[in-house]
């Protein structure tokens, strides 16, 4: 590869507290518009949260109507997300393996909740689902409903977390070697067998981090599930919308509290999110 | 590439090479094919399809007389606005970042990289919370905002801090890749033959990421044009003041008005269908996904 400039060398040479008398502009932006935006906020919230005691943070992070929406948020989130991860990884495979019709279309398509805002997305999933949508009506006489119920919440966290998978999955499969599967072909295995024991093993760390990315989302997720929930407690309230009427109620500190759960949340998800892909990576190399 | 190839195989690499080995059964593809169009019919497309059908289910005249109410007008006024806004200020910052970042290898860089994403895993309501909890009333400058008659909070001011925040990563995700493909080497020629830091910048820096900063800004157009979450936690939703077009699509809704409602929905509709048209041919000119 290229050879080390000289600039690079006498760069490394010089102490690390010298350096940083002299820090370029750009990083100075940088670091400047991370804190006002990024860095301050995140320290006032915690700050908020540690002026209440902890006995009384724990009340409230556990309070029943709490835990119900964790309950709600978390468990849905986890059930959109493996279903995503079934059929993003389906719908992965068919873009990259086979031919047909309006391929490029679908292909293009699938990063539409992508673009498509939050709450049109809300406003049109409670309307194709409600009992006299077009796929509610056909869900009614079934005694299936779906619109303003916790289903509601979960078809919108499908909505929105599915190209997360897709997307994550897609260029790792568009990468395998066909050659580990012509050699389990040759060596007789089954399609079955290649698929279970030759292809998934390689690509599970690759899906597992688009659940994990999807499952994030979808816990955050505001815009869509507000509209197609009906937001009752104990059946269909999500926690970041617990977080909103606890602020329209000038409840800060509730709202921190809630807040500073799914922030935690979030920041495991992402190291775990970071780890996983570290371990696909492994994978790719060997 | 390998040379002993079995021989059953065209050589080509094409999609169709793997459904000719003679345990392949040839309504695998055609169902599972099925499956994923089902799917995405059910999730993606039936939906989106109809927010159209819904706006002129009466007919071009009432979708039209939707759009020229003042409301209307104002909440697509506000939007833009905040698009106009919240863009350059994420370019200039997403410039820098990947600059920054591309540019120097230094300890804990995957921790910046992280940190810089950071917005986007964190709940939009919580964005919105945690800029409240800053400029609110009782927040960390509230006092002294209040002092010098500034309103941020249920004003327009908190409104582009919520947008700039949710649309913060995009630009410096798109360019850090495209920067660190691009190399040094050519940046560094030009250093040696005299050229101004600004000078490098806008003939030989610039040029070589254009498409991937084009890629960057589309997303956060995109996203801050269409974000509702963190926006409304901090405007307040007073129509004719801090609603913006999101907004307005719930507002309406709520008020059982579901035609102004998804007028107003297909405007943003159509916005999505320009950004993902426009990702598609970006997408193709820079092979970022190389579909073939």
């Amino acid at each position: 590869m290229t050879t080390v400039s000289p600039s690079v060398e006498v760069e490394r040479k010089t102490p690390f507290w010298k350096r940083l008398g002299r820090v370029p502009w750009t990083w100075r932006i940088t670091i400047a518009y991370l804190t006002v935006m990024l860095f301050i906020p995140i320290a006032a919230m915690f700050l908020k949260a540690s002026t209440e005691p902890p006995a009384r943070f724990w009340a409230i992070a556990t309070s029943d109507i709490a835990l119900a929406t964790y309950n709600v948020t978390f468990f849905t989130a986890i059930f959109a997300a493996l279903l995503n991860g079934i059929f993003g990884t389906l719908i992965a495979w068919v873009l990259v393996r086979y031919d047909f019709p309006l391929k490029r279309l679908i292909d293009a398509t699938v990063d539409l909740p992508f673009a498509l805002p939050t709450s049109v997305a809300g406003l049109t999933l409670a309307t194709v689902y409600s009992d006299n949508g077009w796929i509610g009506s056909l869900l009614a006489p079934l005694g299936i409903k779906v619109s303003f119920t916790r289903t509601g919440v979960a078809v919108a966290m499908i909505f929105i977390s599915l190209p997360f998978i897709v997307r994550t999955v897609q260029p790792v499969l568009q990468e395998m070697e066909h050659e580990i599967e012509e050699a389990a072909w040759c060596l007789g295995a089954s399609q079955w067998q290649t698929f279970w024991k030759v292809i998934l093993p390689p690509l599970f760390p690759t899906i597992l981090t688009g659940v994990a990315l999807g499952f994030s989302r979808a816990v955050g997720e505001y815009g869509s599930t507000v509209i197609i929930s009906s937001n009752t407690p104990f059946q269909d309230l999500i926690a970041p919308v617990l977080i909103f009427q606890r602020l329209e109620q000038y409840d800060y500190s509730g709202a921190t509290v809630i807040g500073i759960v799914l922030l935690s949340i979030s920041l495991v998800l992402l190291l775990a999110i970071n780890f996983l892909q570290a371990w696909a990576r492994r994978y790719d190399s060997r | 590439m390998t040379v002993d190839k079995p021989s059953f195989h065209s050589s080509s690499g094409s999609d169709t090479e793997i459904a000719k080995p003679k345990e392949q059964k040839s309504w695998v593809p055609i169902v599972l094919i099925g499956v994923a169009i089902a799917y995405l019919a059910l999730v993606q497309y039936i939906p989106a399809i109809n927010v159209f059908v819904q706006a002129f289910s009466k007919g071009v005249g009432p979708f039209l007389s939707n759009l020229t109410r003042p409301a209307f007008l104002h909440a697509a006024w506000l939007t833009l606005l905040l698009a106009l806004i919240s863009l350059p200020i994420n370019t200039v910052f997403g410039l820098c970042a990947a600059w920054a970042i591309a540019r120097h290898k230094f300890p804990g860089r995957a921790v910046v990289l992280s940190i810089i994403d950071l917005p986007f895993s964190i709940s939009p309501v919580v964005a919105g919370l945690m800029i409240v909890l800053l400029y609110g009333r009782n927040g960390w400058f509230g006092p002294w905002l209040q002092a010098h008659d500034i309103k941020i909070i249920f004003a327009f001011p908190g409104m582009v801090l919520a947008t700039a925040f949710v649309s913060m990563p995009f630009v410096a995700r798109e360019v850090i890749p495209v920067l660190e493909e691009f190399g040094k080497d050519q940046e560094e020629a030009a250093r040696t033959l005299g050229a101004k830091d600004w000078q490098i910048f806008w003939r030989i820096t610039l040029p070589s990421i254009r498409w991937g900063l084009l890629y960057g800004l589309i997303l956060t157009n995109a996203r801050a044009m269409g974000e509702f979450g963190a926006v409304s936690v901090v405007s307040g939703n007073i129509a004719d003041q801090t609603q913006s077009l999101p907004l307005f699509v719930e507002d309406a809704y709520k008020q059982y008005e579901t035609e102004a409602a998804f007028s107003a929905a297909v405007l943003l509709a159509l916005l999505a269908v320009v950004t993902l048209v426009l990702k598609e041919l970006l997408e193709r000119k820079t092979r970022i996904k190389d579909v073939e």
